[in-house]
Parts: C-alpha cells; sequence; structure tokens
C-alpha cells in the first residue's frame, strides 16, 4: 500500500520534474535558434528555400481548404440568418469568423500537421543519422546553418498562408451566398466592410497567426532536435509534434482571443 | 545572383500572400473610410444611449460622415456622454441635431445628424446640444400598455 503510494508519487514528481526541465530546454534552444538569427539571414537563400518548402508547397491544401471552409460558412450561415430575417450579414458573419478565428486557427492547424510534421522528421532524421552532428565536426553551426532558416521560413509563411487561407473562404462564402443562394451583391460586401475593422479584426488576425508560426515552428523544430535517435524515437516525435503544436495552437487562441476581443 | 526556380515560387507565394492581405485589407475591411484619427471632435448628452456602441457609424442622410468614438456616462448631468469624430470633409452647423436611430429592425444602431439653420459651423470639442435618445423597446410597450389600460376604463 505505502509502497505503491510511494511510487506513484515518485511517478508524478518525475512528471512534473520532467516537463519543467523540458520547457527550460525549449527557452534554452528557442533562444539558440533566434541568437543565430543574424548569422542566417546573411544566407538569405537558405530560408528562401525553407519558405519554398513550408509555404509554397503547402498553398494547395490551404487554398482548398479555405475555399470549402468558405463554402461551408456560407450555406451554414445562410440557414441560420434566414430565419432571423438577416441574409444580407451573411457577409459579415462569414468575413469575422475567418478573418478572427478561422482563417489563422485552421491554416496553423493544417500547417503544423503539414509542414511541422515535416520539418519534425526531417531534423529528427538528420539527429539520427548524426549529421547534425557532423556539421559541428566540420565547424558548420547547425543552428545557423539548419534550424534557423527553417524558424524564420515558418514565421513568415504563417501569416501569409493564414491571409491566403481567410481571402479563399471569403471567395467561397460569396460563391454560395450571392452566385447560389442569391443574396444581394452590395448588401454582401457593403455590411462586411461596415463591420470588419482593419486594426480589430485583420491585424489582430495576422497577429495570431505570427504566433501561431512561431509556437508551430519551434515546437517542430525543437520536437526534431529532441529526439531520441532511433526510427521508434523519430516517429514519436512527429506524433507529438501534430499533437503538441494543435493544443498550444488552440490554447494560445483563447489566450490571444480573450487579449484582443474584449468586451465591446 | 544566380536566379532559382525556387525564387519564383517563393516569389509565387508571397505575391498571392501579399495580395490576400490587400484584399482582406481594402475589399473586406474598412481602410477606405474614415479613418480612426483623422476629423474633429464633438459630443451630446443623452438621456439614453439604447444600444450604441463605439465605432457605431455617425450618418447624415444616409451617408456616414464619422463614428462614435466613446461613450462615458456624466454624473453631474446622469446623461450619457457621447464623443463622435467626425469627417473633416463635411461642415455641419451650430444647430444641428442628433438622434440615435436603428438600421432596420434587428439592426445596429447609429447616430443620425439633422443640419440646422445657423451660419456657424461645429467646431474641434463643440457640444450638439439637439439630441434625441434611443427608442427603448420596453418604454413603447409600456406606454401602449398603459395607453390601452386608460383607454378601457374610460370605456367602462
Amino acid at each position: 500500500m505505502i509502497g505503491s503510494l510511494d511510487s506513484s508519487l515518485r511517478h508524478i514528481g518525475h512528471k512534473v520534474v520532467d516537463g519543467v526541465w523540458k520547457l527550460g530546454a525549449i527557452a534554452r534552444f528557442s533562444w539558440y535558434v533566434l541568437a543565430r538569427s543574424g548569422e542566417s539571414a546573411r544566407r538569405v537563400q537558405l530560408t528562401l528555400n525553407e519558405i519554398y518548402f513550408s509555404g509554397t508547397l503547402s498553398l494547395i491544401i490551404i487554398i482548398v481548404s479555405g475555399l470549402f471552409v468558405g463554402l461551408v460558412l456560407g450555406l451554414q450561415g445562410y440557414e441560420t440568418l434566414k430565419r432571423y430575417g438577416s441574409a444580407e450579414a451573411l457577409g459579415t458573419l462569414v468575413a469575422l469568423a475567418l478573418v478572427r478565428e478561422l482563417g489563422p486557427v485552421v491554416s496553423a492547424l493544417l500547417f503544423a500537421s503539414r509542414a511541422g510534421s515535416a520539418i519534425t522528421a526531417k531534423i529528427g532524421i538528420m539527429k539520427s543519422t548524426e549529421q547534425l552532428s557532423a556539421m559541428e565536426m566540420m565547424a558548420v553551426d547547425p543552428f545557423a546553418r539548419v534550424l534557423s532558416p527553417i524558424f524564420w521560413g515558418g514565421v513568415i509563411s504563417m501569416p501569409l498562408l493564414a491571409a491566403i487561407f481567410s481571402a479563399m473562404g471569403i471567395f467561397g462564402g460569396y460563391l454560395i451566398g450571392v452566385v447560389i443562394i442569391g443574396v444581394d451583391s452590395g448588401a454582401f460586401w457593403s455590411q462586411m466592410q461596415a463591420n470588419v475593422d482593419l486594426r480589430d479584426d485583420i491585424w489582430n488576425g495576422v497577429i495570431k497567426s505570427f504566433v501561431f508560426g512561431v509556437a508551430v515552428t519551434l515546437i517542430a523544430l525543437f520536437e526534431g532536435y529532441d529526439t531520441p535517435p532511433t526510427a521508434e524515437g523519430v516517429s514519436y516525435a512527429v506524433t507529438r509534434t501534430v499533437v503538441t503544436s494543435a493544443l498550444v495552437i488552440l490554447a494560445l487562441d483563447f489566450v490571444l482571443t480573450s487579449f484582443m476581443f474584449t468586451g465591446v | 545572383m544566380k536566379r532559382t526556380t525556387v525564387d519564383l515560387w517563393v516569389g509565387v507565394f508571397v505575391t498571392a500572400g501579399i495580395v490576400a492581405l490587400l484584399v482582406l485589407a481594402l475589399k473586406v475591411g474598412n481602410a477606405t473610410s474614415v479613418s480612426a484619427s483623422d476629423g474633429y471632435l464633438v459630443f451630446g448628452n443623452f438621456q439614453n444611449i439604447g444600444g450604441l456602441k463605439p465605432r457605431a457609424p455617425v450618418k447624415s442622410a444616409g451617408v456616414v460622415v464619422g463614428r462614435v468614438e466613446g461613450i462615458a456616462f456624466d454624473d453631474q448631468k446622469f446623461a450619457a456622454k457621447v464623443t463622435m469624430r467626425l469627417s473633416n470633409a463635411y461642415k455641419f452647423p451650430k444647430d444641428t441635431s442628433a438622434s440615435i436611430l436603428t438600421s432596420g429592425l434587428l439592426g445596429e444602431q447609429y447616430i443620425g445628424l439633422d443640419a440646422g439653420g445657423d451660419t456657424a459651423n461645429l467646431k474641434q470639442g463643440d457640444e450638439i446640444k439637439l439630441t434625441q435618445s434611443a427608442v427603448v423597446l420596453e418604454k413603447i410597450i409600456g406606454q401602449f400598455l398603459y395607453g390601452k389600460a386608460s383607454e378601457g376604463g374610460g370605456a367602462k
């Protein structure tokens, strides 16, 4: 009895210490990545390659899912608003939902599963095949050569992807609402423009997606760098990246939203 | 500097992203309408502002001429003090009246300005003296019921 209590307490304590240790390691890791940014900024080509990898190659999935999310919002929004006789507010509904929440959050989730997992797998395999150690042996800093460009590639790509997602979603809402159902086109756009604020809505959405970009890319890099150098370790690390990123995105979204949209 | 195909595709991606941001800012947002710091401030005291909110439009003849800047409670007059920022492009006479109106049955509330006949114009910091409060549905229903009740009492 005492023995099992003792061991379970020990287990909890170990988990807590492990978590705190990991948090500290992430902080130190983030510092290294940021500190080496200057060196990687001098070799723009590396960052461009990473933007291509995590941004351009994610374009298709972002465009297609943005369009479909917009189509669904248009349909569902119309069905609900019609009951209150205010179908003209469809434009406002679609635009606010996308710009404030769905755009940054869904595109960050897609980014985490498409680019984040790939980043973890790449760094994990570089780590387990000792390519990173080999670089250090050749006096090439892996942080400046590999990790920092990936970080900046992700951070630059994320807000752009979220903007494309929102724009495609609004286009999808327009397609369903105006072209197919026949909501008045003028009311759709003018109500949207009257109710969407540049600073409060659009700019805050951009800030959100920037924060998500930093979080997802750092998590992906850290999980890859921290992975045990085995095939199993890499596979666990990739899973952890997607799960942790999703949780962190949603938690951060709540925190940011409560800061940004207070009252009024 | 040698150009690669990666550069081209990154260019396509960044252009698409910036175009999307511009579309959001110009087509979806209200970047083109009265901006936040441009214009002159006037205020008015209302007995009841109903559901008026900061940043609600100020309209005259249906045209947006400004926005509600802030709403505060004046504990000397026991009235709501509404500060409005009007666009510099529009001048209004000093005896302009302001009323709180609703667009549509369930629509948002806005301030409607009706120009008076004074020759002097409103300036920064002026007060709009003639104000009309928001229509509160409960009061109208109350008055209606009261009226009905007194009618019924008279008939008997």
